[in-house]
């Protein structure tokens, strides 16, 4: 295996770094990032493409390492999505609850520290997130929702580059296990 | 059994919230009930935030035109004399005052102008949902705000109030794709359905293409929707196609004309004539209505021969009601129906009303 696979894949960490963060932590941030879907998209619409609660989701899901809080966290700040949308309750919470599994699984293997693997990351989970909702609108709710692969695509790419600085911001508030 | 949980605790796990959501939202698609707790929680945790911020935005805002507007006027005040320094102050000042007061004041100027009761409210978060368009006000259940409201804006109409919690309101805005109202054009009262597209252009949908519409035309709404009251505006014809059954009827909405920040929300709604050519002042003759037929045959002059055996059933226990004091159509006893009506009239009056079988039948007395 190449060095830069084994930095990827997080090979020279023989134990990778669970990090944890104080519970107040779990609350504020998620509660920050709704606010600012509902709020500040008011003002900037371009903003709006911009999913502040996926994100969080996907870095405390990759940070924690754990599947388990990684599921109920995605369920947690997706159902709260969900009461502030006009959809039945559980569209956004099974959603982001796959999202906090797979992300924490995909963490084990991965060096979640290193800028590319979060931005590929960012942008698979955002294409993810979106698709599932897609499918789940169809076959649930028996809508038609609005899915352009192409236009997803570039805005998963908006989100992985604004998932950079985001999550170099919420590793200040990051204590090691 | 206990291995495989182990093993597999984390798909286990999943699998168990995964369900759990899935039967909630199962029972919510069924039912049609909402599970509301859960969202009055989550509003009521969020809309006083939003509000705060809004109020602290608007201040920040404020202080600093006003801020600016001074500086601006106090260097310009330095090249001129005292006198015309401070006339153009004040006159700067007006302005400002007016242009931000103008979207508040055309909104109370229309809430006097209306007949209808209606509620000023604010916008104050979007909501969550993917591609919808619908907005969080600042008016809740406390204000007598109630789902199916209708909310306008002084130049039209802008959505319909879809649930409601105690300090905040979810507005459905026209331009959401499962938005829908009955509307009329204005100059040949052409009827539609206006619905929404997710995006900045309504459509009205249902119109034959035999009907005359034009661009440039304006669409009111019809009242038949029972949540708009009659003769709100809608919006501008921007395209007309012809379709195979219907045609495509684009529409640019003016109840956003000034931005959306401020809005009514439609307490009690009064019906309006809808604004145009009335059918008294139309440039051609038009007879008045004709009289009402003498020889007309109505429903109770049918002769025997074009009785039916329902009309003589109907009839006949009608009859049956009368006799025994029974109404039909309101609780209470139900009538023998096969006793006759003379072996009825000849009994005493009806006793006080009481269960059948508690009571039994006069022959067998």
């Amino acid at each position: 295996m190449s060095e830069l696979g084994g930095r990827l894949i997080g090979d020279h960490h023989p134990k990778s770094p669970i990090y944890r963060f104080r519970p107040v932590i779990f609350i504020l941030i998620p509660l920050a990032a709704i606010l600012f879907q509902v709020y500040i998209s008011r003002f900037f619409e371009v903003l709006s493409y911009l999913d502040m609660p996926l994100l969080v989701t996907v870095y405390f899901a990759l940070m924690r390492r754990s599947p388990i809080v990684g599921l109920f966290l995605g369920a947690g700040i997706g159902l709260v999505q969900d009461s502030l949308s006009h959809q039945p309750l559980g569209m956004f919470g099974i959603v982001k609850t796959l999202v906090g599994y797979f992300c924490a699984t995909v963490s084990l293997r991965f060096d979640v520290g290193n800028s590319g693997i979060r931005f590929l990351l960012a942008f698979f989970f955002y294409f993810f997130h979106q698709l599932m909702y897609w499918v789940l609108l169809r076959a649930l709710l028996g809508q038609a929702g609005d899915f352009d692969p192409r236009r997803e695509l570039v805005v998963a790419l908006l989100n992985a580059f604004v998932a950079l600085p985001l999550f170099r911001l919420l590793d200040k508030l990051k204590d090691r296990a | 059994m206990d291995f495989i949980l182990q093993r597999y605790r984390n798909l286990t796990v999943l699998l168990v919230v995964v369900t759990a959501q899935l039967v909630l939202l199962a029972y919510q698609v069924k039912s049609g009930q909402d599970v509301r707790l859960l969202r009055v929680w989550s509003v009521t945790a969020v809309t006083p935030i939003a509000t705060v911020v809004e109020v602290v935005r608007g201040a920040t805002i404020g202080f600093f035109q006003d801020y600016f507007v001074l500086l601006n006027a106090r260097e310009e005040n330095r090249g001129l004399k005292q006198e015309l320094g401070r006339l153009k102050l004040e006159n700067q000042f007006l302005k400002t005052e007016l242009s931000t007061a103008d979207r508040a004041r055309s909104l109370a100027a229309f809430q006097q102008r209306t007949p209808s009761r209606t509620l000023a409210a604010r916008i104050i978060a979007n909501t969550t949902g993917a591609n919808a368009k619908v907005v969080f006000v600042d008016r809740g259940t406390t204000s007598g705000v109630q789902p199916g409201m209708a909310v306008v804006t002084p130049d039209g109409i802008a959505g319909k109030v879809i649930s409601v919690y105690p300090t905040a309101s979810q507005v459905m805005l026209i331009t959401d794709a499962s938005f829908a109202a009955g509307v009329t054009s204005g100059k040949h009262r052409v009827q539609g359905t206006l619905k929404g597209q997710g995006h900045g252009t309504l459509i009205v949908d249902y119109v034959p293409s035999e009907l005359k519409v034009e661009v440039g035309e304006k669409f009111f709404t019809s009242g038949d929707d029972r949540i708009f009251p009659k003769g709100l505006p809608v919006g501008e014809v921007k395209v007309v196609r012809p379709g195979r059954i219907f045609k495509e009827i684009f529409l640019a909405p003016s109840g956003f004309a000034q931005g959306l920040e401020e809005v009514l929300i439609v307490l009690q709604g009064v019906h309006q004539v809808l604004p145009g050519v009335r059918p008294d002042q139309v440039p051609y003759h038009i007879l008045p209505a004709p009289p009402d037929d003498p020889n007309a045959t109505s429903a109770s002059t049918i002769t025997e021969s074009q009785r039916t055996e329902a009309d003589r059933l109907k009839e006949h226990y009608r009859r049956l009601g009368e006799a025994q004091g029974v109404r039909f159509g309101e609780a209470g006893r139900i009538p023998d129906f096969n006793a006759t009506v003379n072996a009825v009239r000849k009994q005493p009056p009806a006793e006080p009303p009481a269960p059948p079988q508690s009571q039994p039948p006069p022959s067998q007395q």
